[in-house]
């Protein structure tokens, strides 16, 4: 008699989105952004939502984070109800818990590395030479420490996303979300980003959730979800995505 | 963040110079232009700030100090004779015509004083004695009349002469006065000699100053002396304001100074609010972002107002600077006009605080309508 294979070990989920349903009034032609769209992703892994342009896959990660409001649904952020959080209580939460990584970086140019990085800190109420502080150390940490004090058009689009990225991290939050971190990028660049990004981002109290439709970086991913017309339509670990 | 507010402000170095500028530009206007008016107006009130009396005595028709309708001599023994008047003289003010050594002609405002008490007498001696006014054919001319005999190529000074009305006149002292409203200069005499240099009227005392006995407050004398018929009595500080409220009515000046003040103020609207809405605008993206990382929206606002107010203060600052520089160059020339007070520089501060709060609130709405999630578009 064979005892059956136990199920691979899964950290707990962080977050939880359960029929969610997104729709922008456009005039006479609604867009459903959503439609009872639902998606896990844990911590300690790296989870893509890829699919086609216009599946909703931006339009899902800014439900997440709680940058848009939902029509119905459930969002479940480490064991926080987003949806019903008011909007004061949503901004709190994400300057907390959440760290960004913008497509086009969105790094403001007019502030040096550190004080781009310390953002996060500060929004936090930490005072600037503590919060910079901190920047350094996480841009020391990602080879940046010797440009600290340049400012973000000295510096080639990997070296930026490199601050995007001690950016999204300074505040050690427990979530970080990726927006097409590899769409400003050449392939190389991009591949080194994303193996940045999972060496620095990836701890078990942590997950993180790229959105992209750039399958040259599939590789990197723990769990794929796929998405097409504003559902997920498949979700699996990245391997039996490879495979399939 | 505050501080972030200010880096992202200065280190955009074509924005901020452009806002100070415009700004800069708006609070020199309004101050300048609002000072040399006020100089103006200052100009128009100078007999009455460079005679001392307390109490000034006209035809009842007479609307402001520059304005001259002649009285009978009678009227001094009038007001004498009213309770509360310590004491009353004559005095004489006219425009005569002064003709120089060349044959040039100047006009004078001719201050015909109390001949035994120099009542009205003039503010500072610069060179000679108030009392050799009793001598013969003697006047003080002030400096405004040794600048413009200067420019005619004619030296004053003690001892010369020219004619007032084809009399003689000698200068025995120089003095300084405030200067007039039509800049012509100011010459003194007795009030006797003044009456033998105008040319004879029926009437030629021009008011009566008074003096109001202790206890007595001048505008309770300029009550009492109205009463009489047919005169009309100013306290000093009434004669001022009424003087210059008649300016303000009766000529185009505020109109002139006042469009230029406006112009000011549309201009420094113009630019700041232009440059500070084109720099939210290309910040937006990055203040998306802050959103998007957690920044309240009062965060938002106390950084938009604190660089909006930043850089008010500076163009202000730096306006109202050079403002002050204007006034310190021609105060020392003593034109053009120039009196800035202290509601000119508060009144401008306050207008580019307004125009700041103005631009900072339109920015503020780009951003309160912003929905974090655009980041990610």
């Amino acid at each position: 008699m064979s005892l059956p294979l136990p199920e691979p070990f899964r950290a707990e989920v962080a977050v939880r989105v359960e029929k969610v349903v997104k729709t922008f009034p456009n005039g006479d032609t609604p867009t459903h952004a959503l439609q009872e769209a639902s998606f896990e992703a844990r911590c300690g892994e790296l989870t893509m939502i890829v699919g086609p342009s216009g599946c909703g896959k931006t339009t899902l990660l800014s439900v997440i984070c709680g940058t848009l409001a939902i029509d119905s649904g459930s969002i479940e952020v480490f064991g926080q109800d987003i949806g019903c959080m008011s909007d004061a209580e949503v901004t709190a939460f994400r300057s907390r818990n959440v760290g960004f990584i913008f497509q086009q970086f969105n790094l403001i140019p007019t502030l040096t590395l550190v004080e781009n990085a310390s953002i996060p800190l500060i929004l936090q109420g930490c005072s600037t030479r503590e919060a910079e502080q901190k920047a350094a150390a996480v841009l020391t940490e990602l080879g940046l420490g010797n440009r600290i004090r340049s400012f973000p058009r000295q510096l080639s689009g990997g070296q930026q996303q490199r601050v995007a990225i001690a950016r999204a991290l300074v505040h050690d939050p427990k979530l970080i979300i990726c927006d097409e971190p590899t769409a400003s990028l050449d392939a190389k660049t991009g591949h080194h980003a994303l193996e940045l990004l999972k060496q620095s981002a990836c701890r078990p109290d942590r997950c993180v959730i790229v959105v992209t439709h750039d399958s040259r970086i599939f590789s990197f991913a723990d769990w794929i979800a796929e998405m097409e017309d504003g559902r997920v339509v498949k979700s699996c670990p990245a391997a039996e995505y490879h495979h399939a | 963040m505050l501080r972030i507010a200010l880096l992202m402000l200065f280190r955009d170095r074509a924005k901020y110079v452009m806002l100070v500028v415009g700004l800069t530009f708006c609070a020199l206007l309004m101050t300048q232009q609002a000072s040399v008016f006020c100089g103006l107006m200052l100009w128009t009130t100078a007999t009455v700030r460079n005679i001392d009396a307390k109490v000034w005595v006209f035809d009842a028709k007479v609307e402001q100090v520059n304005e001259v309708i002649p009285l009978r001599e009678i009227e001094v023994t009038r007001v004498r004779s009213v309770p509360g008047v310590e004491w009353a003289v004559p005095l004489y003010l006219g425009i005569e015509q002064a003709r120089l050594g060349d044959g040039s002609f100047q006009n004078v405002q001719l201050t015909g004083l109390d001949t035994a008490t120099f009542v009205g007498r003039p503010m500072e001696i610069l060179k000679g004695r108030i009392e050799d006014l009793r001598l013969p054919d003697a006047v003080i001319i002030d400096q405004v009349g040794v600048e413009k005999f200067r420019k005619k190529g004619i030296k004053i000074d003690i001892g010369t002469s020219f004619e007032i009305n084809d009399k003689r006149a000698e200068v025995v002292a120089i003095c300084h006065e405030n200067r007039s409203f039509l800049a012509q200069p100011y010459v003194f005499t007795t009030y006797d000699r003044a009456l033998q240099f105008a040319k004879p009227q029926r009437k030629m005392l021009s008011c009566v100053l008074a003096e109001p006995k202790p206890g007595v407050s001048p505008r309770e004398l300029a009550a009492s002396i109205s009463a009489i018929p047919g005169l009309r009595a100013f306290a000093r500080d009434d004669l001022f304001w009424t003087t210059i409220r008649w300016y303000i009515k009766n000529t185009g000046i505020p109109i002139s100074f006042g469009t230029v003040v406006i112009m000011g103020m549309i201009v420094g609207i113009a630019i700041a609010e232009q440059t500070f809405y084109l720099f939210i605008l290309d910040n937006l993206r990055y203040l998306a972002a802050l959103k998007a990382m957690g920044a309240r929206m009062p965060i938002l606002t106390a950084m938009v107002f604190l660089q909006s107010f930043s850089v008010g203060f500076v163009g202000f600052g730096i306006g109202a600077g050079l403002t002050t520089l204007f006034g310190l160059k021609v105060l020392k020339l003593e034109t053009p006009p120039f009196f800035m007070p202290w509601q000119v520089p508060v009144a401008g501060a306050v207008i580019i605080m307004l125009i700041c709060c103005f631009s900072a609130f339109i920015g503020l709405r780009q951003i309160a309508k912003l929905e974090p999630a655009v980041v990610f578009k």
